[in-house]
């Protein structure tokens, strides 16, 4: 009985850590490291799409700061609301997420990355500038990336900066307008980010 | 000539009115009128812009650099006089050189040698123009066909049509300049090239924004606003609004 205890829990463990790789602590070669083994991972013929997913979701889970992500794009309703419902908002929103990092990772799969340099802006940001290399189908993408590194052993990913264009911003706005729209009711976002997960 | 001051009192009207301090850009014009406007270009993009691109981007690639470089070298007309009136001398020699060089050692434009030469060749409007002078951007519509916009950008491409662009001066208006003369089908014919380039530069980028959207229209409107800030800026800087999150 206690061996298969010990089986189960070992089984459990190996399980879990088997999609958790622990990145450099220095901004620049954390992203280098983390856009390499998702290109790899996703560019693989011979792991399934279902692994793929699970491998994309634990490094983001690991990586992207997408409980801060979460209130801020949810901009000042995040002060009044209650927390219950706050609860609500951030599972529904880190679903989501994950969802349409998958999505967009695989669109941009097939391209080369490349690191161009990274400026400390201040105590807790640095931004670590790259580029998706040019291909017959597009023009060279410009991407920030802006890295929370309040502690500098474990920096976290807290926005993409596509060609100047946040991405953070931009689902804020989104959220935004759909809030405003309906009184600033937080239960219509979490059923709109679930209609999204759903679909 | 009694249209022409009527197009003045119009455009000092709305001018006025974006310059007054409560213009904000996030701010709607019509929204209902907009997302039904929004809808409508999405339609016109499945139907034709898409299909077009598409076959555009299996062209081979010579072609596809010569419509890019032949395009821009003619919106370059329009960056000299924006850069003049913001006081960018540099940048209007260097868009001047480039506008001649590519026109003559370029082939009509289709080369693009200025840009191994160093030459700068940066986009400017006088919407950006302006932006530059501290003019608000008033508030945020979509006009069938162009797209997004708010009233300076419409004001100020309203002008640059009637008279700052040297190439819709010749072409959209038919006016003769050094012999050089046009149609309206040029104008017409250049600017679809200007944009199937685009959007067949963009497919993955428009796919991806399209999918992961929830609210599309809102998505668009913060994407076009961002780069309008981006361009007046003249830079790709962005705003650190993070800031009472990590207090």
């Amino acid at each position: 009985m206690k061996k298969l205890g010990l089986l189960l829990i070992s089984f459990i463990f190996i399980s879990k850590v088997a999609y958790s790789t622990t990145y450099n602590s220095d901004p620049e070669i954390f992203i280098k490291e983390l856009v390499s083994d998702s290109i790899n991972k996703l560019s693989d013929k011979n792991t399934s799409e279902e692994d793929k997913k699970k491998f994309i979701e634990s490094i983001a889970v690991e990586n992207v700061d997408i409980n801060a992500l979460g209130l801020y794009t949810l901009g000042e309703l995040r002060k009044s609301t209650d927390k219950n419902n706050l609860e609500n908002y951030q599972q529904a929103f880190q679903k989501y997420f994950l969802k349409s990092l998958t999505s967009r990772l695989t669109d941009y799969s097939s391209n080369k990355f490349e690191i161009i340099d990274s400026e400390k802006k201040s105590s807790n940001y640095t931004i670590v500038r790259s580029k998706i290399i040019a291909s017959d189908n597009q023009p060279e993408i410009k991407i920030d990336w802006r890295i929370y590194t309040k502690n500098p052993d474990k920096p976290l990913i807290r926005d993409l900066i596509v060609e100047g264009l946040s991405l953070a911003r931009t689902q804020k706005e989104e959220f935004s307008s759909i809030l405003n729209s309906n009184n600033n009711d937080i239960n219509i976002l979490i059923s709109k980010l679930e209609e999204f997960i759903n679909s | 000539m009694e249209f022409k001051k009527l197009h003045l009192i119009i455009c000092s009207i709305f001018l006025v009115y974006s310059v007054s301090a409560n213009a904000q850009s996030d701010k709607e014009c019509f929204e209902k009128i907009s997302r039904g406007v929004f809808k409508f270009n999405q339609g016109f993009d499945n139907v034709i812009l898409k299909p077009v691109a598409k076959g555009y981007n299996k062209l081979p690639e010579p072609i596809k650099k010569g419509t890019s470089n032949f395009t821009s070298n003619i919106a370059t007309l329009l960056s000299i006089p924006n850069h003049i009136l913001q006081g960018e001398i540099r940048l209007a020699g260097h868009a001047t050189g480039s506008f001649l060089i590519n026109s003559t050692v370029g082939v009509l434009g289709l080369g693009n040698p200025a840009a191994l030469m160093g030459l700068e060749n940066q986009k400017e409007d006088l919407g950006q123009t302006l932006g530059a002078y501290g003019v608000g951007s008033g508030c945020y519509f979509v006009l069938p066909i162009l797209g997004p916009t708010t009233v300076r950008d419409t004001v100020g491409m309203v002008i640059d049509n009637n008279y700052l662009d040297p190439f819709a001066r010749v072409t959209w208006h038919e006016r003769e300049i050094k012999n050089i003369s046009g149609t309206p089908v040029d104008y017409v014919g250049v600017k679809a090239a200007t944009a199937i380039d685009f959007r067949g530069d963009n497919m993955t980028n428009f796919e991806s924004l399209e999918k992961n959207s929830i609210d599309l229209y809102s998505a668009t409107k913060s994407l076009y606003l961002q780069n309008r800030k981006n361009k007046i800026n003249n830079s790709s800087e962005n705003e650190d609004d993070w800031g009472n999150l990590d207090n």
